[in-house]
């Protein structure tokens, strides 16, 4: 039996996605609250706490809370961990409401890079991103830039030690556009054959385009408020059982491997410890997957199977629709939205709901949420259940 | 015609100064704890490991082995339009440091990981001489 809640997820708002110009993150913020809002039953002047997510672009920060009109909030914050930030917010949003200081917390990630005038691979780019100054200087003078030449060579690590292959990361690139398909929140929409995965050009080897997360304008926006009181408010509540970080260091050290040892095995363990779950509980993973290979790499480290083994894991498409464990239901990062964490939350929610329509997957008494920042540098992991009773 | 965008020039700061000074030298320098005899990269005023402040740079071997590296295609910066296909490489140095460098004197193709690397020196402006890396020969 799973243990009492730390909380609930009482309202969701996913903002539409993708090439959506001319709007600013904090307008696609206060979009994705209202419908949020919409979905809980709820009012605005419900809300007494504001946790922001610090997205990639660095253009939400916490004079936000006044852009939304805000007032009298007891918890407002901004909080950054990069990718992984959703589980440290679920985390301080229900800590701060099982101790009194709020009532009912929104949490938001909101971004908009993509502008008519430039490639979604530029929109994180720019000199001004890639500063000259002492040692960082050194990284650029290499053409060391942003995330893809690290995961690269991440993978290409965890080719080398245990003989994983670009048909293993094409599995989870495929079987994401499959379940893409069937959502109506997805971008990316047209089919991918294994054929067009080897077809996509080398972003950084061995990581293709389709093994790429994409780039997203939007906002996702999740309401966070106590089991009992989420009990009475227009959706059926999504208790929060578990969670957990783990911050395993970065990898500049030569007896470190965060690259093929992630956060998600200690994260993994804790969250599940609280739970009081196993394994085996799960019906669905929402992985946080920025590229294919942070969905292998997570799923061995979280114990699905044994560290070296995740490609032949996902080798017979156990991931995509159909599949023993169905994961990444709305087409994930790959090929759903980019919203950091907040894309693995808020199919999470979907899910343990069992609003999926034609992706739901057939189990889903516990859903397991996995969010990544940096390059292996941070994780959270959160356990969610809609079952009626926590203990 | 306009002139080709330049790759990034490291602008050294007072704590990186000595790196950036030792490779004018063709020396790998790095700083190392008097406290618990560690290395460490790339620049920090107290040591990671034991936290003691007793950091002081010492010349490195400048041997090392590949521990993993990436063939960039994407462009991210101008500078490096032409340099495409280039490798990025992370080099565990025979001090216990982990750093990202290129490996240069041998073609994409022939990189293995676990091949064994020495320190070279490049220059990338009239100042500033940056260490990468090339196979041992035999
Ligand atoms: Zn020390």
């Amino acid at each position: 039996m799973s243990n009492q809640p730390k909380g609930a997820i009482a309202g969701l708002g996913v903002t539409p996605m993708g090439k959506i110009y001319g709007r600013r993150s904090v307008d696609f913020a206060a979009e994705a609250i209202a419908l949020a809002l919409d979905d809980a039953g709820l009012q605005k002047s419900d809300i007494d706490g504001l946790l922001i997510n610090a997205n990639l672009s660095g253009d939400m920060d916490v004079r936000a809370q006044m852009t939304l009109g805000f007032e009298n909030l007891s918890l407002v914050n901004v909080m950054s961990a990069y990718g992984s930030t959703a589980g440290s917010m679920m985390q301080y949003a229900c800590m701060a409401i099982r101790e009194g200081l709020a009532k009912t917390v929104v949490l938001v990630y909101a971004d908009a890079p993509l502008s008519a005038s430039r490639g979604a691979g530029q929109s994180y780019a720019g000199p001004h991103r890639y500063p000259l100054g002492g040692m960082a200087g050194l990284r650029a003078a290499y053409g060391n830039f942003g995330a893809n030449a690290e995961y690269a060579m991440a993978a290409r690590r965890h080719m080398h030690l245990y003989g994983t292959t670009p048909e293993q990361f094409g599995t989870i690139a495929v079987g994401q556009r499959k379940w893409a398909q069937l959502s109506p929140w997805a971008q990316m929409k047209q089919p991918m054959t294994m054929e067009d995965y080897y077809n996509s050009r080398f972003i950084a080897e061995p990581l293709r385009l389709f093994d790429c997360c994409l780039v997203s304008n939007g906002a996702v926006a999740v309401i966070v408020t106590s089991s009992e009181r989420a009990r009475d408010l227009r959706q059926k509540p999504v208790n929060v059982l578990g969670y957990a970080q783990c911050a395993p260091g970065d990898n500049l050290r030569t007896d470190r491997h965060p690259a093929v040892e992630t956060g998600a095995k200690r994260s993994g363990e804790m969250a599940f410890r609280m739970a009081g779950i196993t394994l085996d509980d799960i019906g669905t993973c929402q992985l946080y997957d920025c590229y294919t290979y942070t969905v292998l790499v997570t799923l061995e480290d979280y114990g699905f199977c044994a560290k070296g083994e995740g490609g032949a894991f996902v080798a017979d498409g156990k991931l995509g629709p159909g599949g023993a464990l169905p994961t990444n239901t709305g087409g994930g990062q790959l090929s759903g939205y980019y919203m950091w964490g907040f894309t693995p939350l808020s199919e999470a929610v979907v899910q343990a709901r069992g609003q999926g329509g034609e992706r739901q997957a057939p189990r889903n008494d516990f859903v397991l949420v996995s969010a990544n920042g940096g390059i292996l540098n941070f994780h959270s992991t959160i356990i969610l259940s809609a079952q009626a009773s926590g203990g | 015609m306009p002139q080709a965008a330049t790759k990034p020039v490291p602008i050294p700061d007072d704590l990186s100064a000595p790196f950036f000074d030792g490779a004018r030298d063709r020396k790998l320098m790095l700083q190392h704890c008097s406290a618990c005899d560690s290395w460490s990269f790339p620049v920090r005023e107290r040591c990671p490991h034991c936290f003691a402040a007793k950091l002081t740079w010492r010349q490195a071997s400048g041997r090392g082995t590949l521990y993993t590296f990436t063939v960039m295609h994407q462009v991210m910066n101008p500078g490096f339009a032409s340099a495409v296909p280039y490798n990025v490489a992370q080099v565990d140095l025979d001090e216990g440091v982990r750093m990202v460098s290129n490996v240069v004197g041998t073609g994409n193709d022939a990189l293995r990981i676990g091949m064994k690397l020495e320190v070279v020196f490049e220059d990338v402006s009239d100042e500033i001489r940056i260490p990468k890396f090339r196979p041992v020969a035999g």
